[in-house]
């Protein structure tokens, strides 16, 4: 009942005045609508940018690496296990490139809880031959069912379809680049070099633009089965395992475990990637505080404008303090007011902020690099209407909280003497 | 006979721009159905009193006592509550909300209170505006409304929860012979058939004169 009362006061002010309130209000829609479109184009923007890289990148890299042997047969020695040793011209081992027991630790990681899905890889390098020029450049062995499930393998191929590389027997698929020096198209054949000498014909099923030109021009995709039978390697013979976890930031802990199980190298994508983190957090900041600094000065304009309802109603605050209404009782009425305007300018600001971003949505874009992008990439994400309307909340809450206390403080008898 | 308002050694001072006291050891009581009015020359003290003795101003040494109860000084929103239940205000300037509508106007401290329902806060104010001669007005804005009716509407507005007292500053000051002479009307109406009490600030002598009680006060003190 008292609550309504007040109310029914801070709505009849508001309407007395609505002019002034519809311009306070229209500073909120305004500071909102930019809000949520600044931050919705720039998420957008910050997906698609990760997308390039993170979207293709496994989480967890299991591989062996080419490097020195740490147990140095010195170390072994136990005249020297206190020493320091220094060894001059070490050389690093000629271990294989590929994961022994590759099958036994798919299947182990195949039911580890943690991890979404895995798919297999294997590399060659081999020279293209086109005439007399050899054109170097690597194929990678894939599971195409599995890379397009993971990493978004279709997304890339620009013609063609991938799941020709399971059909027909020693196909591939060739970077944009490689292809165009190549000059060959869907259905062409093209001779390949291994480093061994060998040669071989690979039919054309497709091509592939990955977004970054330099990896177009050296790399093709071909079937696990067909890579292996090019490097004359039998079939469990594997030089990497692309592991996706349900969640990301688990992989630094994950694979460090996982080197010590398998006896392998295994590098996580935080660490593999880490400049893309960095740039996405800080275009969110930026986008983040342009926001609050648009919503601050909308919180000013409304602060004025209560001020000056404050000065022009001042004789009615006296009165009603004279017949009875306390302090806190004016405070709140202005408070409303203010809260209010917050209310209905942020909820018109979330409309108009959807409206502006769908329109952005449907601006053409098309870049080269990008093949399946058409539309500026706008990211539709609720929890920024969420964060936009809790925003105008607090920030006129505020812009009403400093003149309202002004108005409680008002002395009923200053005024009325005063006339 | 019970007594109403109270006042016990009030004193007063201004302190700005030097300490001047306004009102020096002051005592006095005003019983239930009293038509009293307070006089003296501008700038004796009697409008300072009044708002002392209204809870608005807290600023002051001694007690008043409304309804045998003692007005603590601290209590902001006590004091509110007091002046909403058991004060009527009469001001010099009618001071109405022109957002509202003469009912809604009489209505705003009945609704405060919140003793009784809106509809019957309603039907209260409608019977306050036919004693006082407005109801024609109720529905009017309340800026479209004459002067003299609007003080009317003030007066409405100061009965509305029955209060223990009506306290005026002048409710006349601002007002032509006729209106004047209906608003006196009223308060004696009030003072005779409801047993209204009333005080009220005023220089104008032939007002004073017609009421029961006149307090007369020079320099801060109560001369007669």
């Amino acid at each position: 009942m008292r609550k309504r009362l007040l109310i029914n006061i801070a709505s009849a002010l508001l309407l007395a005045r609505w002019r002034q309130t519809l311009v306070a209000a229209v500073g909120v829609t305004f500071s909102i609508t930019m809000f949520i479109t600044l931050l919705s184009f720039m998420s957008g923007l910050n997906d698609l940018l990760d997308g390039l890289i993170l979207n293709r990148t496994a989480h967890i890299r299991i591989y062996n690496d080419i490097k020195p042997n740490a147990d140095q047969p010195i170390n072994r020695s136990a005249a020297y296990t206190k020493s320091h040793n220094f060894i001059g011209s070490i050389k690093s081992d000629a271990n294989r490139q590929a994961i022994y027991n590759s099958d036994a630790i798919m299947k182990s990681l195949q039911k580890d809880p943690r991890v979404l899905g895995l798919s297999p890889k294997l590399t060659a390098q081999v020279f293209f031959n086109d005439g007399s020029i050899d054109i170097t450049g690597s194929i990678f062995g894939i599971n195409s069912t599995e890379e397009t499930k993971l990493f978004h393998f279709d997304d890339y191929i620009t013609s063609g379809n991938s799941a020709d590389l399971n059909k027909v027997s020693n196909s591939i698929i060739l970077g944009k680049g490689l292809a165009d020096k190549l000059l060959v198209q869907i259905g062409d054949g093209v001779q390949i070099t291994t480093s061994k000498g060998e040669r071989f014909q690979l039919k054309v099923v497709g091509t592939f633009q990955s977004g970054i030109k330099d990896f177009d021009n050296v790399q093709s995709y071909a079937s696990l089965n067909t890579v292996q039978k090019i490097l004359s390697v039998p079939n469990d013979y594997i030089t990497s395992i692309q592991v996706k976890l349900n969640d990301i930031k688990q992989a630094p802990a994950v694979a460090k475990e996982y080197e010590k199980l398998y006896q392998t190298d295994a590098e996580d994508i935080q660490t593999a990637n880490s400049q893309f983190e960095t740039g996405s957090s800080i275009r969110t900041l930026i986008s983040y505080s342009v926001g609050v600094t648009l919503l601050i000065v909308a919180g000013f304009g409304i602060y004025n404008i209560l001020n000056m309802m404050i000065f022009e109603k001042m004789d009615s605050i006296a009165i009603l303090k004279a017949t009875g209404f306390s302090g806190n009782d004016v405070k709140n009425i202005f408070i409303y007011i203010a809260i209010s305007i917050g209310i209905f300018g942020g909820l018109i600001g979330l409309l108009f902020g959807f409206g502006l971003s769908a329109l952005i949505d449907q601006i053409p874009f098309n870049t080269i690099s990008l093949p399946t992008i058409k539309t500026y990439p706008i990211n539709y994400n609720p929890k920024f209407y969420v964060i936009g309307i809790v925003f105008s909340f607090i920030t006129t809450y505020f812009a009403g909280w400093f003149p309202a206390r002004k108005a409680s403080k008002i002395d009923p008898v200053v005024i009325i003497r005063g006339k | 006979m019970s007594t109403i308002l109270e006042a016990k050694n009030i004193n007063k001072f201004f302190h700005d721009p030097v300490r001047i006291q306004v009102i020096e050891n002051l005592n006095f009581s005003i019983n239930k159905g009293e038509f009293v009015s307070l006089t003296g020359k501008s700038g004796c003290g009697k409008s300072t009193l009044l708002y002392v003795l209204s809870t608005m101003d807290t600023d002051y040494d001694g007690t008043v006592f409304i309804d045998g109860e003692e007005m603590p000084k601290k209590n902001e929103p006590f004091l509110a509550k007091i002046r909403n239940e058991k004060i009527g205000f009469v001001f010099q300037f009618h001071y109405l909300l022109n957002e509202f509508n003469v009912l809604e106007n009489v209505m705003l401290p009945g609704l405060k209170l919140a003793k009784y329902s809106r509809e019957e806060v309603e039907h209260r104010a409608m019977e306050k505006l036919k004693i006082l001669g407005i109801d024609h007005l109720a529905l009017k804005k309340s800026n479209h409304v004459s002067g003299g009716e609007k003080q009317r509407v003030a007066i409405a507005r100061a009965l509305i929860n029955d209060p223990h007292i009506i306290m005026g500053d002048e409710p006349t000051g601002n007002l032509d012979k006729k209106n004047s002479d209906i608003v006196f009307d009223i308060f004696k109406q009030l003072a005779d058939e409801f047993n209204q009490t009333l005080l009220i600030v005023t220089h104008d002598p032939s007002f004073a004169e017609r009421t029961h009680r006149i307090i007369k006060m020079e320099d801060g003190k109560i001369i007669q």
